[in-house]
């Protein structure tokens, strides 16, 4: 099992969870097992079975754009983090 | 030309090319590249700010490090022509075969209207006794501190993390701090935004901004701009600045800084937060990522809200800004590794940093292969940034 951090926007999404266990050899293995987990996450992460473009997938400190995508492998001591951009500052 | 061929001026040397003053801003003006080899401490008392340094004694040993091309045209100079000639007599022994010594005093060159760079005034006597404790830091002392004195430093936002980084900026001695803000202080404000006070509700923040921040520092120049960042006003708030602190709410704002910085090769430091968690990162144009490489679009508002909607931990702005504020010194210093090429996550329920790596996009719209702003700025100043 790899573990995913959930960032604090999706936190709602995934039963308020900060990190989930999640089984799977690649990324797309993996995000598949954590939206059977918590179904509501798939509609904010993808768009017509793709990541969405505003989401960044990092397999421990590397995007997977610049890796294999949803192909990119995933051994069990990695970690995923999914990270959408955020807004805040001044207020 | 009325170069005139010298007799040697060194025993057993091929004979020198020397220029009257005249002909050396002529040849400058072409493209030279001007050696200024008198020694630091003249050097210190006022150059040509093109020039490059380099002793008389240290010629032979550093000549080929600084121009590593032979035939490079150099103009070489000294107070008053007498070091320049044996110089170049030193370069040419080596195989230096374009370099040619100006005959004449820098007062001349002055004189003829050629670009001088005075020297910086020494720190006062009360700047020496406020700044004394990071005059002692090796990497910054007198040096240092004038470059943060003559530093320019501009802040999108004088809210939640405009307040830590301008009060560390100012009581470190940054000269100058801008401040873009059009909003007021409200009572809300006040749980984060450290540079406002309970008697300034309804005051204009940069008005409340630079009466704190000139309070604690009499030195520092604020520079108030009372208005938004807008696709309109984004040059010309940018341009007579040396880095930009973004700290701001909304992505529009980002990605109008963001392009307007690689166009006019700003350093921009950027920072996030969101209740318990923050992030911050460094973009140097076309050094490193920007940050549409990092978020090619901007999220739904749903999965973006500001801290108006979503609420924040007060020290977590005061946290990431002071991390802003790092990198600013860092940059102005010119010492250290900035966070160019990474984003540093920071959770403050756990209390924990986590880093990844942000690779610059070749296809990126605004800084990759086809940018439209590969061509419209100075050369990017070099810093170490993280690599593919």
């Amino acid at each position: 099992m790899s573990s995913v951090r959930i960032p604090p926007v999706l936190r709602d999404a995934a039963g308020g969870n900060r990190t989930v266990a999640a089984a799977g050899a690649t990324v797309a293995e993996v995000l598949g097992d954590l939206f059977r987990q918590f179904p509501a996450l798939r509609d904010r992460v993808t768009e017509g079975g793709e990541l969405s473009s505003f989401v960044n997938v990092y397999v421990n400190d590397r995007d997977v754009r610049y890796r294999q995508g949803l192909e990119t492998p995933i051994g069990d001591s990695d970690t995923v983090i999914l990270l959408p951009a955020m807004a805040g500052g001044s207020g | 030309m009325t170069d005139q061929i010298s007799i040697n001026p060194i025993p057993d040397q091929a004979p020198i090319r020397e220029v009257t003053v005249a002909d050396a801003l002529r040849l400058a003006k072409e493209g030279y590249r001007i050696i200024d080899v008198r020694e630091e401490l003249e050097w210190n008392d006022g150059h040509i700010p093109s020039a490059t340094l380099v002793p008389l004694g240290d010629v032979l040993d550093r000549i080929e490090a600084v121009v590593p091309d032979k035939t490079t045209p150099l103009l070489v100079h000294c107070a008053a022509g007498a070091r320049s000639a044996r110089a170049v007599a030193r370069m040419q022994s080596i195989g230096y075969t374009n370099a040619v010594s100006m005959r004449g005093s820098t007062l001349d060159w002055r004189r003829l209207g050629g670009d001088w760079k005075a020297p910086q005034p020494p720190l006062t006597p009360e700047q020496q006794r406020r700044y004394s404790r990071q005059l002692l830091i090796p990497e910054i002392g007198q040096k240092g501190q004038r470059k943060l004195l003559d530093g320019k430093v501009l802040l999108i936002g004088a809210g939640g993390l405009g307040s830590p980084s301008a009060l560390y900026l100012a009581a470190g001695g940054v000269g100058t701090i801008g401040l873009v803000d059009d909003d007021a202080v409200d009572e809300s404000n006040l749980q984060r935004q450290v540079l406002h006070t309970a008697d300034r509700i309804g005051m204009p923040k940069t008005e409340s901004a630079r009466m704190t921040l000139n309070a604690l520092n009499p030195e520092t120049q604020i520079v108030e701009h009372r208005e938004r960042l807008t696709p309109d006003n984004v040059e010309r708030l940018i341009a007579g600045y040396d880095v930009i602190v973004d700290g701001t709410d909304n992505f529009d704002t980002r990605y109008v800084l963001n392009d307007a910085a690689l166009k006019l090769r700003k350093p921009v430091v950027h920072g996030s937060i969101y209740r318990w968690d923050g992030q911050v990162t460094t973009f140097v144009p076309f050094a490193g990522p920007c940050y549409r490489c990092m978020y090619p679009t901007q999220p739904p508002e749903e999965l973006a809200p500001s801290c108006a909607v979503a609420g924040v931990l007060g020290v977590l702005p005061g946290i990431v800004g002071l991390l802003q504020a790092n990198e600013v010194f860092k940059l102005l210093l010119g010492v250290g590794e900035t966070l160019a090429g990474r984003l540093l996550m920071f959770d403050a329920m756990s209390t924990s940093f986590e880093e990844v790596k942000v690779w610059r996009d070749p296809k990126c719209p605004a800084c990759g292969e086809d940018s439209p702003f590969l061509h419209t700025g100075q050369a990017t100043p070099a810093l170490e940034v993280a690599t593919r």
